[in-house]
């Protein structure tokens, strides 16, 4: 059940002219505390049958035999697929799909390249006959060693980082940068492999009827997946339907094709029933993406006034043996601090590991986890506070290109930040800091950023005869608050209330709602629902001021306003008429309008956009174990207008406690032997949990924009996860006098330094 | 083989006849009676996505064989409310914000029902924070989980006070 098909109780929040801005409670929450809220997995249409994943235990290698008879002897077993009978795919799935798409591992032959990669699938008529029958096909290998670390990894020159981003940017003489220096501080830095872990595993229902092919599935980009779906299968992108209305988390790992829900697709192609395969907690270390282990160098030059004069940032990330993902680190460098010179560069390294991909905040979480901390470095050598020293390099204007920021309210964010952290009373000196218990306690920033795309996206907007709208467009909440905020927007722009607009949305079907990655969501599919919006009300206004019998007439199409439902004139609000009575007398069943989104060249040209934020956070640490917990948390962001304060302030803390999570918890760790993942589950991968998080502040800082396009919004998306690292990191540090430099910090670490 | 049992549901009787011991009490719910409100995480016990009330204690439902639930009463997210009107703490997560995906929803409310029942919490966040950290919430909602628990708390101890005139008017 999706929130188009249920009523909700929502209060109104409503104030004339518009929805937006307010605190409105998700619009999807009575279904979400109902259970009534579908998620794929959730579905099971008649004559299902149930597809279960053999992954391999080997990193590298081919698979020399499995035991199919043995598999297919067992109770309930309907089909078991192998690269021996797999039917074709109609496109190379060692080639990579366009735009975005990646090399994927489909059973095309005996190949292992990772661990946990689909080897076989059984196919049953229960989940407990398909679970045994995977584990009766007992594989047997031929194993080579694998390659798993920084010293037998193939290094190589990337052509591109993340998507499509240069691996390498210069801005000005980086040696006479550091020539020009008074001090150079350097330091190394390490971070580690991190799965998405959204809570709903990797899902797909597919049924096929004939050549169409409907599919229940959490996925981020609709239209995209169901375009490469088709060229997949072969058949036209017309007869495939997506159907995600809500996304048990996404974290970039939904946003990408991989093997195993074309797998699944692929089973029940072959079986001719439909077919549900949902991916284990284990099985989602490795086909499905991650954050790709980073070793990065920083260098920082500064003169005696502490004043950056070349900044210097490599990393090297790893990536799969047969495809390119290297995680864009260094490049969060080119993003905040002013320098006269400023490099960037990246290697890639070659593991047997499967393809890292973009997870929240790709490039910009793990570059700025490096980057903060070395900025801390660096002040502590000059002797300065780091907030001073983050001011005194504070970039009016885009540090590579001198392009002036669309907007950028930096500084009013490390204020506000600051004074409501008590960041004054820091002492400069670390260790100094005791509470009541003995704990020494420690406070550190950073600072948060991160880009503001908008992508392209269309929607529509129908106005019906009593006065009433529906609004469409594919678009995807994975849990930010779409099926709200892209409502709100849509009611703005209708001059509805919220409870007179019914949103369809979740369906390849739609107008395309662009993709939900990249923090640009809202902006993208909210401009389009937006537009859509006034478009039906430029032709209302249309039919009204040319109509002698309104009290509209000759107003002309700009001297109306619409609200609440009704179009007034602009110099006389006396003046006004619903909508429902000027669709009546124009004999209208209904109007149609359409909206599209898209950023503006010239202004993308012209501004560097970026939303920011400050982040300060405190550290207790127990003197005799070492153990960290993080105390305080204060985030100071601006991203442009917001539409929902609720649900951006849910943005941030979700964001910071990622935050957390890299700085302390995260990691997953490989058996240098064997390739495999030691702690493939989630009582040993660790995220925090909610003994982990403390009490939490998000300031919103207004922000507004007139460049990054007509509605002002940026993105908050991922920004929480970015300056939050090297908070903490830098709180550790404050607190205990040690700098750990490898991600996540642990308590051995600070054990050992003592 | 074939085992039958009989167990209550959301206060509905069902006898089921099961042709497989190794089906889980999560698996029964989702897979073969329709209830797929309950969710499955990890299917290790690890996450608490799969949280239900089996008489009145909160268990992890992966972790349960169905067959081993003969004669129990069991409580999932669809058994809360009461018709229309929202359980006390269904109605704090919405308004707290207590969640983002929803996916972990089902499993975090079960499992706040059944600490409040347990009365082990009090009004300390702190206590609140600890024994709620059997769920785990990858968006990161556990500010507003905390605060709608307490909330929820609150709320079922003002309805349990005895009525006074003017209240019962």
């Amino acid at each position: 059940m999706s929130p188009d098909t249920q009523s909700t109780t929502i209060p109104r929040h409503v104030r004339h002219g518009s929805n937006a801005g307010q605190p409105v409670s998700r619009r999807d929450g009575v279904l979400k505390v109902t259970g009534a809220a579908t998620y794929a997995a959730d579905n099971h249409p008649e004559g299902m049958l149930h597809a279960v994943i053999v992954p391999s235990t080997i990193a590298r290698g081919r698979v020399r035999s499995l035991d199919v008879s043995a598999a297919k002897a067992h109770p309930g077993i309907v089909e078991v697929i192998t690269p021996e009978n797999r039917i074709p795919l109609h496109f190379d799935p060692n080639d990579k799909m366009p735009p975005f798409g990646f090399r994927v591992e489909v059973l095309q032959d005996d190949s292992v390249r990772y661990v946990n990669q689909p080897i076989a699938v059984v196919v049953a008529e229960t989940l407990e006959a398909a679970t045994e029958g995977a584990r009766l096909l007992a594989p047997r290998y031929e194993e080579e060693l694998p390659r798993t670390d920084l010293d037998n990894g193939e290094r190589y020159d990337a052509e591109a980082v993340g998507v499509g981003a240069p691996a390498v940017t210069t801005a000005g003489d980086i040696d006479a940068g550091f020539a020009a220096a008074t001090r150079v501080t350097e330091a190394e830095y390490y971070t580690p492999p991190q799965y998405h872990n959204a809570m709903e595993p990797h899902a797909v229902v597919a049924e096929w009827n004939g050549d169409h092919l409907t599919l229940d599935m959490p996925n981020q980009a609709l239209r995209m997946s169901a375009a490469s779906y088709a060229q997949y299968f072969g058949i036209p992108v017309e007869n495939v339907l997506i159907r995600s209305p809500f996304l048990g988390g996404g974290f970039g790992s939904k946003a990408i094709l991989n093997g195993p829900q074309i797998l699944g697709i692929l089973a029940a192609r072959q079986v001719g029933r439909p077919v549900k395969l949902v991916l284990t907690r284990a099985q989602m270390y490795g086909p499905v993406g991650h954050r790709g282990r980073t070793w990065q160098k920083l260098r920082l030059g500064t003169d005696a006034e502490g004043k950056l004069t070349a900044l210097h940032h490599t990393s090297i990330g790893a990536t799969s043996s047969f495809d390119d993902f290297v995680e864009p680190a260094a490049n969060t460098s080119l993003m905040l601090y002013a320098s006269p010179a400023i490099r960037a560069d990246h290697k890639g390294l070659r593991l047997d590991i499967g393809t890292p991909g973009p997870m929240r905040a790709p490039g910009e979480a793990s570059g700025s986890a490096a980057l903060e901390v070395a900025i801390d470095e660096a002040a502590q050598a000059c002797g300065m506070d780091p907030l001073a020293f983050r001011l005194a390099n504070y970039a009016e204007t885009e540090p590579t290109s001198g392009r002036p920021y669309s907007s950028k309210a930096l500084r009013e964010c490390y204020e506000q930040g600051a004074a409501s952290f008590g960041w004054s009373n820091r002492p400069l000196e670390p260790g100094t800091m005791r509470d009541e218990n003995g704990f020494l306690v420690g406070w550190g920033m950073g600072t948060a950023v991160f880009p503001c795309p908008q992508f392209p996206a269309e929607a529509r907007a129908t106005l019906r005869a009593d006065g009433t709208a529906l609004v469409e467009t594919g678009g995807v909440d994975m849990g930010q608050g779409a099926w709200t905020a892209l409502a709100q927007l849509a009611a703005e722009a209708l001059g509805l209330d919220l409870d007179q607009v019914e949103f369809h949305s979740g369906r390849s079907d739609l107008p395309d709602g662009g993709v939900a990655g990249g923090s640009g969501h809202t902006a993208s599919a909210g401009q389009a629902l937006s537009n859509a919006g006034s478009d039906v009300i430029a032709q209302l206004s249309e039919i009204a001021v040319n109509d002698p019998d309104s009290p509209l007439f000759g107003a002309g199409n700009i001297g109306v306003v619409a609200g609440e439902g009704r179009l007034y004139r602009r110099d006389d609000e006396t003046r006004s008429e619903t909508y429902a009575e000027i669709l009546a007398r124009a004999g209208r069943a209904e109007l149609v309008g359409s909206g599209k989104s898209g950023r503006d060249p010239a202004s993308a040209d012209r501004f560097a956009m970026n939303s920011h934020g400050a982040v300060f956070a405190e550290v207790k640490v127990d003197p005799a174990l070492m153990q960290v917990k993080v105390t305080r948390l204060v985030g100071a962001f601006a991203a442009g207008r917001v539409i929902n304060p609720k649900l951006v302030r849910s943005q941030y803390y979700g964001g910071m406690i990622w935050g957390i999570s890299f700085a302390l918890q995260e990691e997953a760790l490989a058996d240098r032997r064997t390739g495999r993942i030691m702690n493939a589950d989630l009582a040993e991968y660790h995220v925090p949990v909610n003994a982990d998080v403390p009490e939490m502040e998000a300031i919103l800082v207004p922000e507004v924009d007139p460049h990054v396009s007509p509605l002002g919004i940026k993105g908050v998306g991922e920004i929480g996860v970015t300056g939050t690292v090297g908070a903490i990191a830098n709180a550790v540090w404050h607190a205990t006098g040690i700098r750990v430099r490898k991600y996540p910090i642990r308590l051995e670490d600070l054990l050992a330094r003592r | 083989m074939s085992l039958s049992i009989s167990l209550a549901i959301n206060g509905r009787k069902h006898d089921v006849a099961l042709d497989d011991p190794r089906v889980t009490l999560l698996d029964l719910l989702r897979e073969r009676l329709d209830l797929p409100g309950t969710k499955k995480g990890c299917d290790r016990g690890q996450c608490g996505a799969c949280t239900v009330l089996i008489d009145g204690r909160r268990i992890n439902s992966c972790l349960t064989l169905a067959a081993s639930l003969d004669g129990a009463e069991i409580t999932t997210i669809e058994g809360l409310s009461d018709g229309e009107d929202l359980h006390p703490v269904q109605a704090a997560f919405i308004e707290h914000d207590a969640f983002q995906c929803g996916y972990c929803t089902p499993g975090q409310i079960m499992s706040a029902v059944g600490l409040i029942k347990e009365g082990m919490a009090g009004d300390d966040p702190e206590r609140v924070r600890e024994l709620m950290s059997g769920n785990i919430c990858r968006c990161g909602a556990y500010q507003g989980i905390t605060e709608a628990v307490l909330e929820a708390q609150r709320k079922l101890a003002d309805r349990e006070k005895p009525a006074t005139g003017k209240d019962a008017a």
